[in-house]
C-alpha cells in the first residue's frame, strides 16, 4: 500500500460485511501477529505517536509498556461498545474488515505476553457480531492466533463501553463503571493487569505492524499523526465514515460530504462528550489535537455533526444533556444529582419557565445560566467514571458558543425553531441497568 | 520514598451524602447543592491530618479516604 493514500484501514473494506480471512490476506499481507517481536512492536507503535481512537486520546504504546510489565499475565480487550449513538466508525470498521481488528487484537496479545483476549461488541451491532463471529472461525481454522478472542455482547447504554464497565462485565457484572483506583491496567479482569484499546487503535497497530512508523506518519500531522476514522452526521448530503488524514481542514471533510460550514449553524465535534463550534471558527480549524486544542476542542470519538441552519442550538444541546443525564449509570450523586440539575435549568431557560424571577433551587444568585457554570465547574472530576465531565464539556462549550442564543431564550422563551426535531440520534436504550441485569 | 502528607480522596459510588465529613472537616470539604462533599486533591497540612483521619472514620460508608501522596495518582485517565 503506497504511504499516501487512503484509505488506510478501510481499504478493503466490504460493505456487505465480513471481508474474508484469504481477501485480508491478499490486501495487507501475511505477516502472522505471532511473529512479530514484543520489543520492536511497542517502540514501533511509540515512534508512530498512535493514539487512543475510543476518545481519550492517551498514548498507546504508554498502555502497552505499562500492562506488560506486571508480574501477573495480562489480559486484552478489544472495545467494540461503541456507546456513543452519533457514531458509527467502529461498528463499521468491524463489519467491514474485522480481521484487521483481530490482527492488532492479536498483536496487543503478543506485545503485553496476555493470556487472554475479549471483543466487546455492542449487543445493538448486529452486523458487526456476524462479521466477527465468522472471522473468528475462519482465524481458529486456519491456526492465526496464539490466543483465541472470546467474542462479548455488552448491553447498550452510554456508559456501558467505559473502561472499568467491561472490566465488571467480563468479571460477571453488570456493564456499570467501577470505583477507581484500582484503575483496570493495575487490576482489571480476573484480577490482572488488563489493557483496554478501542478497536480503531488496535486496527492502526495492526497496520504499523506490517509497514512501520514511518508509514503511518507519511500523513497526518507531526504531532498528530496518521489517518483516522470520522462518522460525518448532520446536515450534509452524504452522510457517513470516513477515513480522513489528520490534519485535514473541517471544511473540506463536510463539503466532500456535500455540506457548507458557511450555511450551517455549527458543529459539535466529538461526539456527546463533544465540543460546539460556530461556523466561523469550525471554517478555521483542521481536525487534529493541535489545532482542535486552540479551540477548546479534541477529535474525540471522531464524530463531526453539523447542526442544519434551520436547528436551534439551544434546544439540540439541551435535549442531548437531558439524554445524558438519563444515561448516567446512577451510582455517583453528583453525577445523577447534578446533570439531572443542569438539564433542569436548561430546559427552564429554553422553554421560557426561567423569565423574570422565583426561579427554582439553587443558593446564591437566581440567574440560571450562572447556576449551570458554577454546577459544571463542580460537577467535573467526581463521579466514579468521567461520564459527567463529558457531559459538563458539552454544556460549557454550547453556553460559550451560543451564549447569545441561550441569553434570548431566558429573556425571550423559545424560538420558532425550538420544536424542530431533533438533528442528531437519542435513542432509547431502555436503561442499561436492565439490560444488564 | 519520600513521605508526602496523604491527600483526600471520596468514592463516589460509595458516598451516601450523610455529610458528616463536612462537620468535622470543615477546613477541607464543602459540600454541593445536593449534599455530596467536595474535596481537593491537594496534600494535606501536617495539623490537619489527625483531623482527617477520625473525618474518614466517622464516614457511615467509608467513603471518605485519605490517599498517600505523590505516586498515588494514575497514569491512564480517559476523558471520552
Ligand atoms: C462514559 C464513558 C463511555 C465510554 N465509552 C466508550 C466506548 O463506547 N468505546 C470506546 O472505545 N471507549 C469508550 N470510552 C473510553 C474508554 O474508557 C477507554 O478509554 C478506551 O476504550 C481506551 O481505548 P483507547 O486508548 O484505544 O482509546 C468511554 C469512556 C467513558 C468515560
Ligand atoms: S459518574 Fe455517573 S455514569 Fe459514571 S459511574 Fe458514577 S453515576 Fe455512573
Ligand atoms: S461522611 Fe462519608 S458518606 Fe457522608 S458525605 Fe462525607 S464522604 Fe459522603
Amino acid at each position: 500500500m503506497s504511504a499516501a493514500a487512503l484509505p488506510r484501514l478501510l481499504a478493503g473494506a466490504d460493505p456487505h460485511g465480513g471481508a474474508t480471512l484469504r481477501a485480508h490476506l491478499d490486501r495487507h499481507g501475511l505477516a502472522a501477529p505471532t511473529e512479530v517481536d514484543p520489543k520492536w512492536l511497542v517502540a514501533e507503535v511509540e515512534r508512530a505517536g498512535l493514539r487512543g481512537r475510543g476518545g481519550a486520546a492517551f498514548p498507546t504504546a504508554t498502555k502497552l509498556a505499562v500492562v506488560g510489565h506486571g508480574r501477573r499475565r495480562p489480559v486484552v480487550v478489544a472495545n467494540g461498545s461503541e456507546g456513543e449513538p452519533a457514531s458509527a466508525k467502529d461498528a463499521t470498521l468491524l463489519a467491514q474488515v474485522p480481521h484487521l481488528v483481530l490482527d492488532g487484537l492479536a498483536l496487543a496479545v503478543v506485545a503485553t505476553g496476555a493470556g487472554s483476549a475479549h471483543l466487546c461488541v455492542a449487543a445493538g451491532a448486529p452486523a458487526a457480531r456476524d462479521a466477527l463471529a465468522a472471522a473468528l472461525a475462519e482465524r481458529a481454522a486456519a491456526g492465526r492466533d496464539a490466543v483465541a478472542a472470546e467474542l462479548v455482547a455488552v448491553p447498550d447504554g452510554y456508559v456501558s463501553g467505559e473502561e472499568s464497565a467491561l472490566v465488571h462485565l467480563l468479571n460477571g457484572g453488570r456493564a456499570v463503571p467501577t470505583a477507581v483506583p484500582p484503575r483496570p491496567f493495575e487490576r482489571g479482569v480476573g484480577g490482572r493487569p488488563t489493557l483496554i484499546q478501542n478497536v480503531e487503535t488496535l486496527a492502526h497497530v495492526a497496520l504499523i505492524a506490517r509497514h512501520g512508523a514511518d508509514w503511518h506518519r507519511a500523513i497526518g500531522t507531526p504531532h498528530d499523526p496518521g489517518s483516522a476514522l470520522v462518522t460525518l452526521r448532520g446536515a450534509v448530503a452524504r452522510p457517513g465514515v470516513r477515513e480522513i488524514a489528520l490534519g485535514t481542514s473541517l471544511e473540506s471533510l463536510v463539503a466532500h460530504g456535500g455540506g457548507e460550514l458557511a450555511r450551517s449553524r455549527g458543529v459539535l465535534l466529538g461526539g456527546y462528550f463533544g465540543t460546539w463550534l460556530d461556523p466561523t471558527e469550525a471554517r478555521r480549524v483542521t481536525l487534529d489535537a493541535e489545532s482542535l486544542r486552540t479551540r477548546g476542542a479534541s477529535l474525540g470519538c471522531g464524530v463531526v455533526a453539523v447542526l442544519p441552519a434551520d436547528a436551534c442550538p439551544v434546544a439540540e444541546t439541551v435535549r442531548i444533556v437531558r439524554w445524558l443525564a438519563g444515561e448516567s449509570a446512577g451510582q455517583c450523586g453528583p453525577c445523577v444529582f447534578g446533570l439531572a440539575a443542569i438539564a433542569d435549568a436548561l430546559e427552564q431557560v429554553a422553554d421560557g419557565r426561567a423569565r423574570g424571577r422565583g426561579f427554582g433551587r439553587g443558593r446564591r444568585g437566581d440567574d440560571p445560566l450562572a447556576r449551570v457554570r458554577r454546577w459544571c465547574g463542580e460537577v467535573a472530576g467526581r463521579g466514579a467514571c468521567r461520564h459527567p465531565d463529558g457531559a459538563v464539556r458539552l454544556v460549557a462549550s454550547a453556553l460559550k458558543t451560543f451564549d447569545a442564543d441561550f441569553e434570548d431564550h431566558l429573556r425571550n422563551g423559545p424560538c420558532g425553531a425550538c420544536a424542530r426535531p431533533s438533528s442528531f440520534p437519542l435513542p432509547q436504550f431502555g436503561g442499561a441497568l436492565e439490560a444488564a441485569a | 520514598m519520600r513521605s508526602e502528607p496523604p491527600r483526600l480522596r471520596v468514592d463516589p459510588i460509595a458516598c451516601t451524602a450523610h455529610g458528616l465529613c463536612a462537620e468535622l472537616l470543615p477546613e477541607r470539604v464543602r459540600l454541593d447543592d445536593w449534599g455530596y462533599p467536595i474535596v481537593d486533591g491537594a496534600p494535606l497540612e501536617p495539623e490537619l491530618v489527625a483531623h482527617a483521619r477520625r473525618a474518614a472514620a466517622a464516614c457511615p460508608t467509608l467513603a471518605l479516604k485519605l490517599e498517600a501522596g505523590a505516586g498515588a495518582r494514575a497514569t491512564t485517565r480517559s476523558t471520552r
